[in-house]
C-alpha cells in the first residue's frame, strides 16, 4: 500500500482510532489507579466518545480506505453517530448505578469503548473480513460486559449464555462467509454483487447468504435467533442492558443492511424472503411473548425483538424508501430505548433496585414527570401518533407498501395492536393503579437522558425531523 | 387579519391552556380552583375564537377555505389545514361542547383535577385537528392521537370496570385504524400525494377502491360505531365520567361519519356504490336491533349509549344514500346528536352526582322534587326521539327521504326504528321522572343548581332553535355537499359508461 493511501485510509478511520487509543490509555490509567478510578474513567470515556463523534462529523472525509475494506459513506456516518450516541448515553447512565450498587468497575467504560470501536468497524465494513473483525470485537467486549457482575449468578449466567450462543452464531456466519467466498471468489461486497449479477444465483451462494443472515439475525436478536435476549437483558446489570439494547442493535442492523443491499443487491428476491420471514416472526413473537412478562427488563427484551422486526420491514422492501425507513426507525428506536432505560435505572427504592412492572404502580401520583415521560416512551414504542415511534413505523411500512409486500405490512400493523396491549399495561399500572412506595429521587444524569430523549420523542422531533430525514434520505441513496 | 392562521390558532389554543395548567402546583383547594378556571377560560376563549371561523366562512365556496400549508416531515407529509362546509360546523360543535364538559366536571371530578383538565384540553386540540387537517397523514395523527387522552380519562376517572372499558375502547379503535394506515400508504403511492384536496381529484382504479374502502370502513365503522362492532361503546360510556361520555357521544362518534363523508364517498365512489347495500343492511340492523337492546337496559347511560348506536345508523344510511338530502341529513343528524346525546349524558350526570347510581330502578317520581330537571330532560328525550320541532327530527327525516329515493325498503325498516326509539326513550322518561316519589333516598334530592342550568339551558335553546330553523346549518353545508354529490354521481356515470363501452 502506498504511504499516501495509508494516510488517507487512516484519516477515514480516525474516529475508530481515537476510540481504540482512548480505550488503551484509559485501561492503563485504570490498571495503575485501581478500582477507585472508575468515576474518572467513566467521565474520560464519555469525553473520548464525544471527541470521536465530533471528529467524525467535522473532520473525517468520506471515502473508501484500506483497499475497500473500510467504507465511510453517508450511510455509515449516520449509523455511526447513532452508535456513538447510544454508547455515550449508556456510559453516562451508569454513573449513579455504579455509586449506589457498589458497581465500581473501571473495566465497564473501557469495554464499552472497545465494543463501540467494534461497532463502528461493523458499520463501515466493506468486505467480509472487516465484517467479522468488527463483529467479534464488539461481541467479545459484550460477553464480558454481560458477566461483569462476577458475584451475581444471574449476571454470569447471562454472560455465559450469550457467549455460547454468540460463538455458535459467529460460527454460522463464518461458514456462510466462506461459502460466499468460495462461490464468488471475492470478499468485498461490491465485487460479490458484481459476480452475483453476472452469474446469477447458485445454490452455494444462497446457502452462504442464508448462513451469514442467520449469524447477523442473532446479533439483532431477530426470531428465530432471539433466545438469548430475555435472559441476557434480565441477567446483565441494568446499565449494560441499556447499552446492549441500543448501540449494538444499530451496528448490527447497519451491517445487515449493507451486507444485503450492497453485497447481494442482484439476489434481492432471494434474501427478501428470508428477511420477510424473520421480520414477521419477530414482530409476532415479540408482541405475544411480551404479554405475560412481569419483569420490565424482560419485557423490554421482547419489545426489542419486536422492534427489530419492524425495522426489518423496511429492509425487506429493498428500496431507497426501505433503507431510509430503517435509518429513521433505528434513530427513533435508540431514543425510545435510552429514555425507557433511564426510567428503569431510576426504579430504585431505599432498599435497592426494583424491576417488576408492579413496582411502577401509581407512579403518576408519586412522580408525575417520570410517569409522563415513561408514558410517552411506551406509547411511542407502541407506535401511536403523534409520537416519534409512529413516524418510524410509518416510514418502514410505507416502504413495504411501495414494494407491494402486503402480507408483511398487514401482519406488521396487526402485531402492533397486540404490542399496544402490553405497553398499555405499563401505562395502566402507572396511571390507574393505587400508588406503591415512591422511588428515591432520580439521579441527575438519568434525568438529563430522560428529558432529552423524552423531548425528542415528543415534541422536538416535529421540528427537527426535516434535516434528520434529509440526512437519512441521503444516507439511503448511498446504495441505490 | 386575513392571513392570520385561524385554524392553527383554534387547534392549538387548548394545548396552550394545558401547558399553563401543567405549571400550576396541584396541592390544595385553591390550586384546584385555579386549574378549573384556567381550563374553563381556555375552552371558552377557544370557542369565541372559533366563532371567527364561522363569521369568516364563505358559504358559497364549496372548496377548502382558510387553508394553511407548510412543509413538514419529508416523505410527503405536510402540515396542511383547512375547512369546508362539511368540517367547519364540527369544529364549532367541538369548541362549543368543550366548555360545557369542563363546567360539568367542576364538582364531579375531585381527584387529580390537574391531570383531568390537561387530558381534556389535549383531547380538544386533537379533535379539532382531525376536522381541520387536509393531509391524510396529519389526519391520521390527530385521529389516533385522540385515543390517548380518552384512554386516560376513562381509565383514571371512570367507574368500577374502567380498566376493562378503557382497554376495550383503545384496542378496538386502534385495531380498526391500523388497516386504514396501510390504505393511506397505498393511496400515497398511487396518487403521489397525501394532500386531501389533491386526493379528492385523483381517480383510484376500481379494484383498488374496494380494498381502500374496506380498510377505511374498518376504521370508521368501529369509530362510528356500526353494528356489530359497537360493543366497545356501551362499556366505554358507562364507565367514563360524565364529561367523558359527552365528548365520546358528542364528538368522537362523529369522527367516523365525518370520515365516511370526507374520504369513503368522494375518493372511492365506485366501491361506495358497490358497498352501499351492505352499509344499508348494517345500518338497518343497527337501528332496529340496538333500539330493541336499548329497551331492555337497566342502566341509564347504557340505554343512551345504545340509542346513540341506533342514531348513528341513520347517519351511515344517509351518507351512503349519496344524495343531497341523505348527506345533508347525515351531517345535520350528527350535529344534532352531538347536542342531544351530550345533553342527555349531562342530564344523567346531574342525577348521578346526587345519587351515585345510574340504575333506572333507583329513580322514579323525580318530577315532584325537580321540575326544572323534568322539563329539560323532557325536551332532550323528545329530541332524541326525533319529535318535529326539535333538531332530532330534521336529521332523521332528511336521511329517511334521502334513502327512500335509493331503496324504499331500507327507509321503511329504518322508520320502525323511529317508533322503537320513542318506545325506549319515553319508557325511560316515565320510569325516571314520572310516578310517585316513593324511594326514601330521593326525598331530599335538589333541583338543578345554577351551574347545571348554565350547562343545560343553552343546549335546550339550540336544540329547539335548530329544530325550528335549521337553515344556518344548511347554508354552510349546502355548497360543499352539492359539490360532493355531483362529483360522486359524475364518477359513477363515468365508470358505468366505461363498463358499458367495454361491453360493446
Amino acid at each position: 500500500m502506498m504511504p499516501d493511501m495509508l494516510s488517507s485510509s487512516l484519516q477515514i478511520a480516525a474516529p475508530e482510532l481515537i476510540l481504540a487509543i482512548g480505550a488503551m490509555i484509559l485501561l492503563m490509567i485504570g490498571v495503575f489507579m485501581g478500582e477507585k478510578s472508575a468515576q474518572t474513567i467513566t467521565g474520560l470515556s464519555v469525553a473520548v466518545i464525544i471527541i470521536a463523534a465530533l471528529w467524525l462529523i467535522l473532520v473525517t472525509p468520506l471515502g473508501v480506505g484500506f483497499g475497500g475494506s473500510f467504507v465511510l459513506d453517508p450511510f455509515a456516518r449516520f449509523m455511526k453517530i447513532l452508535v456513538l450516541i447510544g454508547s455515550a448515553a449508556a456510559v453516562i447512565m451508569s454513573v449513579g448505578f455504579a455509586e449506589s450498587e457498589r458497581f465500581n468497575r473501571f473495566e465497564f467504560p473501557v469495554l464499552v469503548l472497545l465494543s463501540t470501536t467494534g461497532m463502528m468497524m461493523m458499520v463501515s465494513a466493506g468486505d467480509m473480513i472487516a465484517l467479522y473483525l468488527g463483529l467479534e470485537l464488539q461481541s467479545l467486549a459484550i460477553y464480558v460486559l454481560a458477566a461483569i457482575n462476577r458475584d451475581s449468578v444471574r449476571s454470569t449466567e447471562a454472560g455465559l449464555k450469550y457467549f455460547v450462543l454468540g460463538a455458535l452464531s459467529s460460527g454460522m456466519l463464518l461458514y456462510g462467509a466462506s461459502m460466499v467466498y468460495g462461490f464468488t471468489g471475492h470478499i468485498e461486497f461490491t465485487q460479490i454483487a458484481a459476480v452475483a449479477a453476472e452469474s446469477g444465483r447458485s445454490v452455494g451462494l444462497i446457502v452462504g447468504l442464508v448462513f451469514v443472515l442467520a449469524g447477523l439475525a442473532f446479533k439483532i436478536s431477530a426470531v428465530p435467533f432471539h433466545m438469548w435476549t430475555p435472559d441476557v437483558y434480565e441477567g446483565a446489570p441494568t446499565p449494560i442492558t441499556a447499552f446492549l439494547a441500543g448501540a449494538p442493535k444499530i451496528a448490527a442492523m447497519a451491517l445487515l443492511t449493507r451486507f444485503t443491499v450492497q453485497g447481494f443487491e442482484p439476489l434481492s428476491d432471494q434474501w427478501q424472503q428470508v428477511i420477510v420471514f424473520i421480520s414477521i416472526a419477530s414482530m409476532a413473537f415479540g408482541a405475544f411473548a411480551a404479554i405475560g412478562q412481569h419483569n420490565i427488563k424482560r419485557l423490554m427484551a421482547y419489545s426489542s425483538i419486536a422492534h427489530m422486526g419492524y425495522a426489518l420491514v423496511g429492509l425487506a422492501a429493498a428500496n431507497t424508501e426501505g433503507v431510509r425507513g430503517v435509518l429513521i426507525y433505528m434513530t427513533v428506536y435508540l431514543m425510545m430505548t435510552l429514555g425507557t432505560f433511564a426510567v428503569i435505572l431510576a426504579m430504585r427504592r431505599r432498599d435497592g433496585m426494583v424491576e417488576e412492572i408492579d413496582d411502577l404502580s401509581g407512579l403518576s401520583q408519586t412522580n408525575p414527570m417520570m410517569a409522563l415521560f415513561l408514558t410517552v416512551m411506551m406509547l411511542s414504542l407502541a407506535g401511536l401518533p403523534p409520537l416519534a415511534g409512529f413516524i418510524g413505523k410509518y416510514f418502514v411500512f410505507m416502504a413495504a407498501v411501495h414494494a407491494g409486500l402486503w402480507p408483511l405490512a398487514i401482519i406488521g400493523v396487526l402485531a402492533s395492536v397486540v404490542g399496544l396491549f402490553y405497553y398499555l399495561r405499563i401505562v395502566k399500572t402507572m396511571w390507574f393503579d393505587e400508588p406503591a412506595e415512591a422511588f428515591v429521587p432520580m439521579a441527575i444524569e438519568l434525568r438529563a437522558v430522560l428529558w432529552v430523549t423524552g423531548l425528542v420523542v415528543f415534541p422536538v422531533y416535529i421540528f427537527v425531523s426535516g434535516p434528520i430525514f434529509a440526512a437519512a434520505e441521503a444516507a439511503a441513496k448511498t446504495f441505490f | 387579519m386575513t392571513d392570520w392562521p385561524i385554524l392553527s390558532t383554534v387547534t392549538f389554543l387548548p394545548l396552550v391552556g394545558a401547558i399553563l395548567i401543567l405549571f400550576i402546583k396541584d396541592d390544595n383547594e385553591l390550586a384546584r380552583r385555579n386549574v378549573r378556571n384556567v381550563a374553563l377560560l381556555t375552552t371558552v376563549f377557544t370557542f369565541i375564537v372559533s366563532l371567527w371561523i364561522w363569521i369568516d366562512f364563505d358559504p358559497a365556496d364549496p372548496g377548502f377555505q382558510m387553508v394553511e400549508r407548510a412543509d413538514w416531515i419529508g416523505g410527503g407529509i405536510t402540515y396542511h389545514m383547512g375547512v369546508d362546509g362539511i368540517s367547519m360546523l364540527f369544529v364549532i360543535l367541538t369548541t362549543f361542547l368543550m366548555p360545557l364538559c369542563v363546567l360539568a366536571s367542576f364538582e364531579s371530578v375531585k381527584v387529580r383535577v390537574k391531570d383531568y383538565m390537561i387530558a381534556f384540553l389535549v383531547l380538544e386540540t386533537l379533535v379539532i385537528g382531525v376536522f381541520c387537517s387536509l393531509d391524510l397523514v396529519l389526519f391520521y395523527i390527530f385521529f389516533e392521537g385522540g385515543l390517548i387522552p380518552m384512554f386516560l380519562i376513562i381509565g383514571v376517572w371512570g367507574g368500577k370496570r374502567r380498566i376493562y372499558a378503557s382497554y376495550k375502547f383503545f384496542l378496538y379503535t386502534f385495531l380498526g385504524s391500523v388497516l386504514m394506515l396501510i390504505a393511506i400508504m397505498a393511496m400515497y403511492w398511487n396518487a403521489g400525494t397525501s394532500s386531501i384536496p389533491e386526493l379528492l381529484q385523483h381517480k383510484f382504479p376500481a379494484s383498488m377502491q374496494t380494498w381502500l374502502w374496506l380498510a377505511f370502513f374498518a376504521s370508521f365503522a368501529v369509530k362510528m360505531p356500526m353494528w356489530p362492532v359497537h360493543t366497545w361503546l356501551p362499556d366505554a360510556h358507562v364507565e367514563a365520567p360524565t364529561a367523558g361520555s359527552v365528548i365520546l357521544a358528542g364528538i368522537l362518534l362523529k369522527l367516523g361519519g365525518y370520515g365516511f363523508i370526507r374520504f369513503s364517498l368522494p375518493m372511492f365512489p365506485i366501491a361506495s356504490a358497490d358497498f352501499a347495500p351492505f352499509v344499508f343492511t348494517l345500518s338497518v340492523v343497527a337501528i332496529i336491533y340496538t333500539s330493541l337492546v336499548a329497551l331492555m337496559q337497566e342502566d341509564i347511560k347504557k340505554l343512551i349509549a345504545y340509542s346513540s348506536v341506533a342514531h348513528m345508523g341513520f347517519v351511515t344510511m344517509g351518507i351512503f344514500a349519496a344524495n343531497e338530502q341523505g348527506v345533508q341529513g347525515a351531517i345535520f343528524q350528527m350535529l344534532s346528536h352531538g347536542l342531544v346525546s351530550g345533553a342527555l349524558f349531562l342530564c344523567v350526570g346531574v342525577v348521578y352526582d346526587r345519587m351515585h347510581t345510574r340504575d333506572i330502578a333507583a329513580y322514579g317520581g323525580l318530577v315532584n322534587r325537580m321540575p326544572h330537571y323534568a322539563v329539560v330532560m323532557l325536551i332532550f328525550t323528545m329530541a332524541n326521539v326525533g319529535l318535529p320541532g326539535t333538531s332530532g327530527f330534521v336529521g332523521e327525516f332528511l336521511t329517511l327521504i334521502g334513502v327512500y329515493q335509493v331503496n324504499s325498503w331500507v327507509a321503511i325498516f329504518a322508520t320502525t326504528g323511529v317508533i322503537l326509539s320513542a318506545g325506549y326513550a319515553l319508557w325511560l322518561y316515565r320510569r325516571v321522572i314520572f310516578g310517585a316519589l316513593e324511594k326514601e333516598s330521593l326525598r331530599s334530592i335538589l333541583d338543578l343548581s345554577g351551574r347545571e342550568k348554565l350547562l343545560l339551558y343553552p343546549l335546550v335553546a339550540l336544540v329547539i332553535f335548530f329544530g325550528v330553523y335549521p337553515m344556518p346549518v344548511f347554508d354552510v353545508t349546502a355548497a360543499s355537499v352539492e359539490n360532493l354529490v355531483n362529483g360522486y354521481t359524475a364518477a359513477l356515470d363515468a365508470a358505468n359508461s366505461g363498463s358499458v363501452a367495454a361491453l360493446h
